[in-house]
């Protein structure tokens, strides 16, 4: 599996595999280890000592009145002061911490006793008993929780326990769910199915396999769960339920002080503090354990949608080396914001008007970023971090958010790879055109609707006003991808960046998607970014490629010279490795002697992360070619033909795989392939 | 759309049959003698029997319960214990002031909260997690002790508000509006935080989805993205927090009309429950679960006019 260390928005997900790696790391240490999480378990600890050993800890008696020393503010003898009964606040605050922790056990005992095997029954065995456990839950849910903690204590005569007890049972929905859903997911992964085929016992399943991942998310809801039991005994103790005076409660101190608070305010303070920072510190270690386990990346596009200003940058002396290129990308590197790793290195590209450039590579090696990066819309944590995007002689990468609001749907449209996902779902497919339309057309509201039926009709859509109507969940794949195309061209931009437009579609929409696309090209003399891992794409609509491996584009050149004469060991590998190509060239299709097909030839080994990126040539590791020049130090891009670049030292030694059926002899189609050491992976297969 | 409201009514008959059943459970399983926990200890042995009589203990449980339920299919909850008043009259009379905290505490709070939670979904970085302390603490907590802090400021200190009590509409809309703020600011405070902290986790959802970037690609204009199609989609699931949270919330308006001397259900219910007047607790839950059942329709009707998928399905 290649591990794409970030290429969102497809890749930022973790595989079950490394979930299933990832251990969590153990609990005491994922508190201790969080300062808040530290002071936090020091404090409950702290309450609960001091509630068990309150006789001993204690300076006064809990109920001993001094008449003379009403209402005192905090002195030395008294730290809190003094109730409306002169008694010590302190005192009585150690001594009413007991029913507070005697409540919330009880209370977290039950939530968890219930809770915990009903999510774990539900989510484990799913079919009757989640449809049992989820309507009952549903049920408890709709239940009036204090209304019927109050009928318990009118019921069975002022029972706290029981209250308690009770308030564990009704909330233990909510622990239901959380363990549910992780217990889910976690059934779902493999080494489950086959602990299952070693004939281990459900039981043993879920305490050894099961109970251990999903520690960290029952825990923290428990952690939420204790805080909230704290404030409905509070209440109920501030009502007058529980406890009689003169024993102390936090909540019945409350209570007592609020007949007198506009007089005395003081005397809330002490207990409200009290059971405000035991419910926080129960929070801050619901958190240390999340914080612990949980994602670092974060997948949301807030920073997109922040007014940001241009930035003044270092005279490139944009516009002066004119061209008669639409486009011109020099020197563009991405990187991981955090920890400035770079994930796109130093890219140099241009596209003439009308021209289509196609971008191929395996998944991690930076294609998608690199052209999400040219409109700046990268995913948070990645950032733009050098060179420049030339449009007409003006640097995109050193524009305001403004300025590129004017580029962005006008100069430049934009199609991405799944188009169930490039859609907003609430809205009817005419209403997103129109807004589109409305935008960068400006027009009246009849010539806006009518533009955009156009555009339907441009991207062959039958029906355009039918389709207008609806929703996307009601499109297929392909109709949806063309209204994604149609959103792109609202504008009518002068170069379409698509980032693999036909590999969330099936094989015959492919082909549709792909004649629309030459069409458009052809028809509006628009240019064209495709991002690939298929050759196929690139051999139908593109007149140039790059090749990019780690981050760097490896070679570059016109379509047919890359497919007749590549001049990367990479290059060769990735064709040689497609499908299409090798259906082409009859490989993986002839059978070997034992009368089974002949594996498509594939490239060992994985795409390097950004962390292992070297300086020599990242691709040497895999490559049956490599020397020890190959790593001593960076491969410069150099000319091997007109337009046609390689970032390798032993581009001589690369044979292309364009000699049809003779694949037999050591010279072929696999030459290239067999020269690397073969492995099971087949490369067409990771890339997505 | 009918299958929706199809659904949550086949969930709620059977949910207000199981609520009355266990309240029913409930009161048999008294230890002792319901009877003399109402009367107290010092009561004679034919008072005791009067009460029971009057209230039907004698009868089986079964017998009970259909007899209660029929008096209920007359609009009838049997009559308070204490008074001998009609139970619907008393909860009637106390409706609208809960219905009207309750209510002003949704407006308010899930206007603030989600506000909150959007600007701390855009900002992130410092700004966004002066949110959520601030919605921490807000918490952290109890609603009692959040009014009493806002009764010493605004009532006290400030002399803007009054402390308690509560001024009928039909008497002087002002006073009932001043005597509804600090209630309701106590209840949205408390209940604020979680709305904050769930609007935000869901809006950041929406915004990391991809028609999210292909709309800034195509220049769509940010502020519409933001505020017309990250808000509406994260407002469905924003509708179901709402529900979720709202019988907290009633938990909560309990507790809040008590502190503040609001004449409505909740005080009715701890006076009651003081007073072991079961009658009255036993209408209360009916009427709770009623609301919550309500709103849980109301809520699906939001969501479903919400989202299309849902609408059309």
């Amino acid at each position: 599996m290649t591990r794409a260390v970030p290429e969102p928005p497809h890749n930022n997900e973790m595989t079950p595999e490394e979930t299933a790696v990832a251990a969590e790391p153990s609990l005491l240490r994922s508190i201790v280890g969080n300062p808040l999480g530290l002071v936090s378990l020091l404090w409950l600890v702290a309450v609960l000592l001091l509630a068990i050993l309150a006789p001993l800890m204690a300076p006064y008696s809990p109920t001993k009145m001094d008449f003379i020393n009403m209402f005192g503010g905090p002195t030395w003898s008294h730290p809190f002061g003094t109730d409306q009964l002169g008694r010590d606040i302190l005192t009585r605050l150690i001594f009413g911490a007991w029913p507070s922790v005697q409540a919330v056990l009880v209370a977290t005992a039950v939530y968890v006793a219930v809770g915990l095997p009903l999510g774990l029954a539900a989510g484990y065995y799913g079919g009757l008993a989640d449809l049992v456990v989820s309507r009952f839950s549903e049920m408890l849910q709709t239940l009036p929780g204090l209304i019927l903690l109050l009928v318990v204590l009118a019921v069975f005569g002022n029972n706290m326990p029981l209250a308690m007890l009770a308030l564990g049972l009704l909330a233990a929905p909510s622990l239901i769910r959380v363990t549910r859903a992780v217990t889910l997911s976690v059934r779902e992964e493999l080494f489950i199915s086959a602990a299952k085929v070693f004939g281990l016992s459900d039981l043993s399943i879920l305490v050894r396999h099961i109970l251990p991942r999903i520690r960290s998310a029952t825990i923290v809801q428990t952690a939420l769960f204790s805080g909230a039991a704290l404030m409905v005994q509070s209440s109920l103790a501030f009502l007058g339920f529980g406890p009689q005076p003169p024993n102390p409660t936090w909540g019945g101190m409350i209570g007592e002080a609020s007949r007198v608070v506009l007089s005395e305010p003081w005397q809330i303070v002490p207990a409200g503090l009290v059971i405000g920072i035991t419910v926080m510190a129960l929070g801050l270690i619901g958190n240390a354990v999340r914080d612990a386990v949980s994602e670092a990346w974060s997948s949301s596009y807030a920073t997109l949608l922040q007014r940001t200003k241009g930035r003044p940058k270092t005279p490139r002396q944009a516009g002066q080396e004119r061209t008669d290129a639409l486009i011109k990308v020099r020197d563009l590197t991405v990187s991981i914001a955090r920890t400035r790793i770079p994930i796109v290195r130093s890219v140099d590209f241009e596209i003439a008007p009308g021209e289509a450039v196609g971008v191929v590579g395996e998944s991690g090696c930076g294609k998608s970023l690199m052209s999400l990066g040219l409109i700046g819309v990268l995913p948070p944590g990645a950032a733009l971090s050098g060179g420049a995007v030339y449009l007409d002689g003006s640097d995109l990468s050193a524009m305001s958010s403004d300025e590129l609001d004017r580029v962005r749907g006008r100069r430049i449209g934009y199609v991405s790879q799944d188009p169930a996902l490039a859609l907003d779902p609430m809205f009817t497919v005419g209403s997103q055109l129109r807004e589109a339309v409305r935008r960068h057309c400006g027009g009246t509201r009849k010539q806006n609707e009518a533009r955009s039926l156009k555009l339907l009709s441009l991207v062959h859509l039958a029906e355009p006003e039918a389709v207008a109507r609806r929703y996307p969940h009601e499109l297929s794949g392909g109709m949806a991808q063309r209204v994604c195309i149609a959103l792109a061209l609202a504008g009518d931009p002068e170069l379409l960046i698509a980032d693999e437009p036909t590999t969330a579609l099936d094989v015959t929409t492919q082909a549709e998607i792909l004649a629309l696309l030459r069409k458009l090209k052809a028809q509006n003399h628009m240019a064209a970014l495709l991002v690939t891992h298929d050759w196929g794409v690139v051999a139908e609509l593109c007149d140039r490629a790059l090749v990019m491996y780690a981050g760097q584009v490896v070679e570059s050149g016109p379509v047919g010279e890359l497919f007749e004469n590549p001049q990367h060991p990479y290059t060769a590998a990735l064709l040689a490795a497609n499908p299409h190509i090798a259906v082409e060239y009859g490989l993986g299709s002839q059978t070997t002697s034992s009368g089974r097909p002949q594996p498509l030839p594939t490239i060992p080994g994985t795409v390097p992360l950004p962390v292992d990126w070297s300086e020599g040539c990242t691709f040497a590791p895999r490559c049956g070619h490599a020397t020890p020049s190959c790593t001593a130090g960076a491969v410069p891009l150099i000319a091997v033909g007109p337009r046609h670049h390689t970032r390798c030292l032993h581009n001589e030694d690369v044979r292309p795989i364009h000699l049809r059926g003779s694949r037999q002899g050591a010279e072929g189609p696999a030459s290239e392939a067999s020269s690397i050491r073969s492995s099971g992976m087949p490369a067409a297969v990771n890339t997505h | 759309m009918i299958s929706v409201v199809a659904r949550r009514l086949i969930v709620a008959v059977p949910t207000l049959f199981f609520m009355s059943i266990l309240t029913f459970a409930l009161v048999s399983f008294v230890p002792g003698d319901a009877a003399v926990s109402i009367l107290g200890e010092h009561a004679t042995a034919e008072q005791i029997e009067r009460l029971r009589d009057q209230m039907r203990l004698n009868d089986p449980l079964p017998v009970q319960y259909w007899s209660w339920l029929s008096t209920l299919a007359r609009g009838s909850l049997g009559t308070s214990v204490l008074n001998g008043e009609a139970v619907t009259s008393i909860l009637n009379a106390r409706l609208p002031v809960t219905l009207m905290l309750v209510f002003g505490t949704i407006v308010v709070s899930t206007l603030l909260g989600v506000g909150m939670g959007a600007y701390s979904a855009l900002r992130g970085g410092f700004q966004g997690r002066v949110v959520d302390i601030l919605s921490f603490f807000g918490s952290a907590f109890p609603t009692f002790w959040i009014a009493l802090l806002l009764v010493v400021i605004f009532a006290a200190e400030l002399r803007l508000l009054p402390p308690n009590g509560y001024v009928s509409p039909d008497t002087s809309l002002l006073g009932w509006a001043a005597s509804l703020v600090l209630p309701i600011a106590a209840l949205s405070i408390h209940g604020l935080t979680s709305k904050a902290a769930q609007s935000r986790d869901q809006i950041k959802d929406v915004l990391g989805r991809d028609f999210v970037r292909v709309q800034v690609a195509n220049g769509f204009s940010r502020r519409s993205i933001f505020l017309k199609h990250v808000m509406r989609s994260a407002a469905p699931v924003i509708a179901t927090t709402v529900g979720l949270v709202f019988v907290g919330l009633l938990s909560g308006a309990v507790v809040i009309e008590v502190v503040f001397a609001l004449p409505g259900m909740g005080q009715a219910v701890v006076y009651a429950t003081m007073n072991n007047d079961i009658p009255v607790i036993q209408g209360a839950v009916v009427y709770f679960t009623v609301i919550v059942l309500a709103v849980n329709l109301a809520i699906d009707l939001i969501y479903a006019w919400i989202d299309p998928r849902v609408r059309l399905s």
